[in-house]
């Protein structure tokens, strides 16, 4: 006999279509802002349109949306310590 | 699990630990790619021309090609998952099939946009890019380095996605017990989500 502490939740499969199509759209108007040779236009798509594509996939393809409170925040540090990682870098770099 | 003499012996499963050990290794994985996209912000923006020059190099469609290819497997791949839980197993066995293809697909790509780089002088050490400026050296020195590294993650994904396929089709993984290729799944979104930062860094970003 097998016993299992707690049970997933069960994606819907219309949800992770809807995210696919939000996925690529995101994509197409990246490589598209991309191509305007717009710098400071570009810049910005890359540092809004990549977080936000990486966050749906962890918030729905990877469920997170459904995780616990705890897991969530661990994920969160994790990801907020290499964002101040980074910051600290370019922060080092531009008083140099 | 220890059992008392008469009674039936019980498996115990612990679903939510079995998810934790996944994460944690997954934030390993995070730092490791963390650590090589710190390396690349550092180099960028000491050497931002010969980045720039670099990137213009680089195939875009190629890039958003598998981009695009990565992303419909992360939905199969998702598609999976539901369908196991749902207890559709034939269903899961057709997406985890297509994720595995997918993977195969994206490595094909990979190897002729490499294979056309190397075509023209350009890889690391080779004489051709040591005539460059030092800028263009480290970023295709970063180049093969993230992508080589990503690319033997998805060879390891499509691996533990076959093996995933097999426990679906021998009925180990299912709608009672799915933890497995749940976080075969984890892993695999997670490859995803790398490429996804790759992209830009590598092929927009000129």
């Amino acid at each position: 006999m097998e016993r299992l502490e707690a049970r997933p939740h069960i994606a819907a499969q219309r949800t992770s279509v809807v995210v696919w199509m939000a996925l690529v759209f995101m994509t197409a108007l990246l490589v598209f802002i991309s191509r305007t040779y717009h710098e400071a236009l570009s810049v910005a798509a890359m540092l809004t349109i990549t977080p936000l594509k990486a966050g749906l996939v962890f918030y729905y393809f990877m469920h997170l949306k459904y995780e616990s409170v705890e897991l969530k925040s661990m994920v969160f540090v994790t990801l907020a310590l290499l964002t101040l990682l980074i910051a600290f870098i370019f922060l080092d770099l531009s008083y140099r | 699990m220890s059992t008392i003499a008469g009674e039936s012996h019980a498996t115990h499963k612990d679903y939510e630990g079995a998810k934790l050990g996944m994460w944690l290794f997954l934030f390993t994985e995070i730092v490791l790619f963390g650590g090589l996209f710190l390396l690349y912000s550092a180099y960028r923006a000491q050497y931002p021309l010969d980045f720039h020059n670099g990137g213009q190099q680089l195939n875009v469609a190629t890039g958003v090609i598998n981009t695009i290819v990565l992303l419909t497997s992360s939905l199969t791949m998702a598609l999976a998952v539901t369908a196991t839980q749902k207890g559709s197993r034939h269903l899961a066995v057709r997406y985890l099939a297509a994720t595995i293809v997918l993977g195969f697909v994206f490595l094909v790509n990979k190897y002729f946009e490499w294979s056309a780089e190397i075509g023209h002088g350009i890889y690391p050490n080779s004489p051709e890019l040591l005539l460059r400026p030092n800028g263009e050296k480290l970023f295709f020195g970063l180049y093969y380095s993230m992508t080589g590294l990503h690319g033997l993650h998805v060879i390891a994904g499509v691996i533990t996605l076959s093996v995933m396929l097999v426990f679906v089709v021998r009925n180990t993984v299912t709608s009672v017990d799915s933890v497995k290729l749940e976080n075969a799944g984890l892993y695999w979104h997670l490859v995803d989500v790398i490429w996804i930062f790759l992209l830009p860094l590598f092929y927009l970003a000129a």
